[in-house]
């Protein structure tokens, strides 16, 4: 659209939420970090505090426990805000689907802009799924 | 003499080394990401970063006391506005240089590290606490030590001005080239501002991993974007000081000019090779390493400096 987010989507910074996954998917994220995927060449970089994020990236089934932090986590965020669901897990469980602690996927609890299935997906597909979400952003 | 509003907007001041800091992080990150064998971001990341940041929406949390929170950031960037303003307008109009500038100089090189203590304290988030405690460690550790270091040009000057300082040098040649214990002080100087520009292995107070951007932690859209601003013209400050003092200043005439920008770009390099063949280190090693190395490495400086080495 305008040019905010033309320099948003140059300059991505992602804050890493697991709520609960097996850390596959957080295996492969860190991936995209490293010199095969290097994904700071698009700007992308991770950071440590929710505050200075742009992008909520999800990985898990939601817990329970993990359903309040979830929410105050993104009400921290500061305003131009993407949730990016990562896995199988936060869309409809995966193999944990009917678990006792499960609560619901994730779109259920706050707004997702993108989806990258997989169990775990590759980390090329994530890098697909957010140029995807870039293309949305114009 | 130039009209002052000019100089502290546009040329030696605000505009002129927001462009040139953002630059040489620009460098650093793409300089560091060959380092570990990758493609990295482009020269001009850092300005993208700089304007999204002020685009972005900014939260003051409840419980932190709004005023404190606020200010610090701002007198962060005044701070090094006013002393980029100060080393650089010297180099334009060396008549400019006043008595004791160098002193004023140190004075409001201190205002980061204190607004980050500031900010951090007045976030009311215990990471950020944390941190503030390592930064007060660490400050305490490398202030020292840099001050020894600066003493020793001044000592062989006989003048606390930067004026001074540069046309001894034009007369002589560089300080460190000619004077042992200004090349020990020139590495004690350089060990310090690693330090104070919190590159590994001294990013103790903002470890990402550990306390998640320490004192930064709470700080969110333009607030943040001050900091990194501020932390941009340090990049590119810092070096440019160590040239001042110790490899022949900046001389206002064209190739000189150039080439004093090339020097400090080598200081700076070696800062980013330091920067990645380091690990980060606890602050107690930390402290000890400044106290039992680099101070003793700076009073040996001072003492062939009285010796007339």
């Amino acid at each position: 659209m305008g040019w905010r987010e033309k320099i948003l989507k140059r300059s991505l910074w992602v804050y890493h939420l697991a709520t609960g996954p097996c850390n596959n998917c957080d295996i492969e994220i860190l991936d995209l970090l490293t010199p095969r995927h290097d994904v700071e060449r698009f700007g992308i970089k991770l950071v440590g505090s929710v505050r200075h994020a742009d992008v909520l990236l999800v990985t898990g089934i939601v817990n329970r426990k993990c359903v309040p932090r979830v929410l105050r986590i993104y009400e921290q965020m500061p305003a131009p805000k993407l949730v990016i669901a990562v896995g199988a897990c936060p869309m409809g469980g995966c193999v944990f689907k009917g678990s006792y602690n499960q609560a619901g996927p994730l779109d259920k609890i706050i707004p997702v802009d993108l989806y990258i299935p997989g169990c775990p997906p590759k980390p090329e597909a994530i890098i697909a799924g957010i140029a995807k979400l870039l293309e949305k952003l114009k | 003499m130039g009209n002052l509003g000019f100089n502290l907007l546009i040329f030696p001041g605000f505009l002129f080394v927001a462009t040139l800091g953002f630059l040489w992080m620009g460098i650093e990150r793409k300089l560091t990401a060959r380092f570990q064998w990758r493609m990295g971001p482009p020269l001009w990341q850092p300005y993208i970063d700089f304007l999204k940041l002020m685009i972005k929406e900014t939260l003051i949390p409840a419980n932190a006391q709004r005023f404190m929170f606020i200010t610090p950031p701002l007198l962060a960037f005044a701070g090094v506005l006013i002393s980029s303003l100060i080393l650089f307008r010297t180099s334009l109009f060396p008549k400019t240089s006043f008595l004791g500038d160098v002193v004023v100089f140190l004075y409001f090189l201190l205002f980061p590290s204190l607004a980050l203590i500031l900010g951090g304290s007045a976030s009311g988030n215990p990471l950020a606490a944390m941190g503030v405690s390592r930064e007060i460690k660490l400050m305490l550790s490398y202030e020292l030590p840099l001050i020894l270091a600066v003493f020793v040009p001044v000592w062989k000057t006989g003048s606390v001005k930067f004026a001074q300082i540069m046309s001894m040098q034009l007369q002589k040649g560089a300080f460190a080239l000619h004077y042992p214990s200004c090349f020990i002080a020139f590495i004690v100087a350089l060990l310090s501002i690693q330090a104070k520009l919190a590159f590994p292995p001294y990013d103790i107070p903002e470890g990402e991993t550990e306390i998640m951007g320490g004192p930064l932690i709470e700080y969110s859209g333009s607030l943040l974007g001050m900091f990194y601003l501020t932390r941009g013209i340090l990049h590119f400050l810092l070096p440019s000081f160590l040239v001042f003092l110790f490899w022949g200043g900046f001389p206002f005439n064209r190739w000189q000019w150039i080439l004093s920008f090339l020097k400090a770009l080598v200081v700076f390099l070696i800062m980013v090779v330091i920067k990645n063949i380091n690990p980060r280190i606890r602050i107690d090693q930390a402290v000890r390493f400044f106290w039992s190395r680099v101070f003793v490495l700076g009073i040996i400086a001072m003492g062939l400096a009285i010796a007339g080495w």
